[in-house]
């Protein structure tokens, strides 16, 4: 069995663009990466970070400039290997003359299923992505969260061994998210390996073993979302209730919402600054660490990126 | 080749549910009017008319479908992104470009299948007999299907390396071209530099000839179509579409999707 079930090398796109496709963009830039068996794997970055042309260029769907990658230990140039795979496409759209059923039936044919368990799956999955009651309807009446669980469906139809998700939660209420959370949880505790995509943070920070940060076609950082970020306590903050006025220090630097206050302190100033808010009258509600989200850390780097990118801009002129 | 029949049957489908075969409602009520029109002014030339009329309703229909769908098959699945999730099943691109081809094709065949019945219908209507040259109608009909195949598969490769429009443009411009084939040939060679001679004479043979499959004079006299003929167009289809189909495969297998 692989060891690995995602595996890049130096794996680079570049688009031609321009008179005569002289010129060159790059999407991707030789990205080394690993994707163990067994785990959630978050791969996260801003809009046009290179996320999708990645998935893509391991779907087979484009091909890479330079460099090569393996998928269950295989290259993915071998179309056989796809059995073993699952895919949700950005925004995905499928034949919408066919009903959920009917779609889901046609990309069960290519997996070599019996016509019973053909039936069956489709029955299976519709309900696990809440379609049971809108199966016999064309998809040309479906909306966009509806066709991101169609997606959903056909991607774990064949019981795949890995899921590729691209922007799963796209489009989808807060109901359907949680869906597709439970989903991911549900094919962790199976032993299949997900790798997902997305600009949403805390989707990944709840439902990682791994991430690995893109930005600008470049990865810059894989590891557990802990990892990723110092996760040391960065302060604390206080949450309080007062009533009327107080005069005193801290209630000036607190920020007000209401009757509610929050304030941030260093963590060896919190017992001393309890005591000055009890003593203008305050109640305390809560305590709580405060730490560096992913969040930051990637604002950070988009951050850094742009003003290297202006620096760059600068100095051509 | 499973897979390519798992594509072909959902081109069908789809064909069917785009209500493609209604056409065959138009060429219904063309058949009617004219077995009645033909009925009161012409003596004795009826079945030259209806089958003339019916065999160029018939080519003129298909050719549009295979022409405007054709070119469809491959650039509306990339342009709707449908592509996506079907190639990240087990299936190579030349198994889905295969099974494109054959589910229009399919079409195409049941759609002049019922055209050709209806056409025979009413020859044997304004006609009040039954001979067996007759059946040439059915000839006539067959070598119009394997001419619709040989546009398809030329639609499909131009679709596969350029736009929907210029795809349109290259095929009807190659089709019409291809009627001519005969014409190129018959060029007085005496005329021309011995290059040119061997440039025209190469280039008859590599443009497809649409000229082999027009029998409709031999059909609306009721003569009948040579066997060899029959064979040797089949096997011409067989082997054109081939190649055109192995091209578009080779384009195809490198294209990146956007």
């Amino acid at each position: 069995m692989a060891s690995l079930a995602i595996e890049t090398e130096n794996l680079t796109k570049e688009y031609p663009f321009g008179f005569l496709h002289l010129k060159k963009k790059t999407s991707l830039e030789g990205l080394n990466m690993q994707v163990e068996m067994g785990e959630v794997f978050g791969f996260i970055g801003p809009n046009g970070a290179g996320k999708s042309t990645t998935i893509k260029l391991l779907m087979g769907l484009i091909f890479p400039t330079a460099g090569s990658a393996r998928i269950l230990d295989k290259p993915i140039s071998d179309v056989e290997m796809h059995a073993d795979i699952g895919y949700l496409p950005e925004q995905p759209y499928f034949y919408d003359y066919l009903t959920a059923a009917e779609v889901l039936d046609y990309f069960a044919r290519f997996h070599n299923l019996t016509a019973t368990d053909r039936k069956e799956r489709v029955q299976r999955m519709l309900k696990k992505v809440g379609l049971e009651t809108a199966g016999k309807i064309q998809l040309r009446k479906y909306s966009k969260g509806m066709l991101q669980r169609v997606g959903l469906a056909q991607a774990i139809l064949h019981d795949p061994k890995l899921v590729i998700l691209d922007e799963p939660m796209s489009g989808l209420d807060p109901l359907g998210r949680r869906e597709v959370r439970d989903i991911i949880l549900e094919l962790k505790r199976d032993g299949k390996t997900v790798m997902f995509s997305t600009h949403i943070l805390s989707d990944a920070e709840m439902l990682c073993d791994r991430v690995g940060v893109i930005v600008g076609g470049k990865l810059r950082g894989v590891g557990a979302p802990g990892q990723i970020v110092d996760m040391k306590t960065q302060g604390m903050e206080i949450l309080f209730e007062l009533k009327g006025t107080s005069q005193a220090p801290l209630v000036a630097k607190a920020t007000r919402t209401g009757e509610r206050y929050r304030l941030q302190v260093a963590e060896d100033e919190l017992y001393s600054a309890i005591e000055q808010l009890r003593g203008a009258g305050a109640q305390i509600i809560s305590v709580a660490q405060v730490r560096a989200t992913l969040e930051e850390f990637f604002m950070n780097l988009v951050g850094a990126d742009r003003a290297q990118a202006s620096a760059i801009e600068v100095s051509g002129k | 080749m499973r897979r390519a029949g798992v594509v072909a049957l959902n081109t069908f489908r789809e064909a069917v549910r785009d209500r493609v075969l209604y056409n065959l409602m138009f060429f219904a009520l063309l058949m009617m009017g004219a077995a009645i029109i033909v009925g009161q002014i012409s003596i004795g030339i009826e079945q030259t008319v209806i089958v003339s009329l019916g065999l160029s309703a018939i080519s003129v229909i298909g050719l549009l479908i295979s022409v405007f769908i054709g070119v469809g098959l491959v650039s509306k699945e990339m342009d709707k992104r449908t592509l996506y999730a079907l190639l990240a099943k087990p299936v190579r691109r030349w198994e889905f470009l295969l099974g494109k081809f054959g589910g229009l094709v399919l079409t195409l065949a049941v759609n002049t299948a019922a055209m050709g019945l209806g056409l025979f219908l009413v020859m044997i209507y304004v006609k009040h007999s039954l001979e067996r040259s007759d059946a040439t109608v059915f000839v006539a009909v067959y070598f119009i299907l394997l001419k619709l195949a040989l546009v398809v598969a030329l639609a499909l490769l131009f679709s596969c390396f350029t736009t929907p429009l210029l795809a349109i443009l290259f095929t009807a411009g190659l089709y019409i071209v291809g009627l001519y084939v005969q014409e190129l040939r018959d060029l007085p060679v005496e005329v021309m530099s011995p290059a040119m001679a061997l440039f025209t004479k190469w280039l008859s043979y590599l443009l497809p000839n649409f000229e082999n499959f027009n029998v409709m004079a031999m059909a609306a006299h009721g003569r009948a179509v040579p066997g060899t003929l029959i064979l040797e167009n089949t096997l011409y289809t067989i082997i054109y579409c081939g190649i055109l189909l192995s091209a578009a495969a080779v384009v195809f297998s490198r294209r990146n999707l956007k």
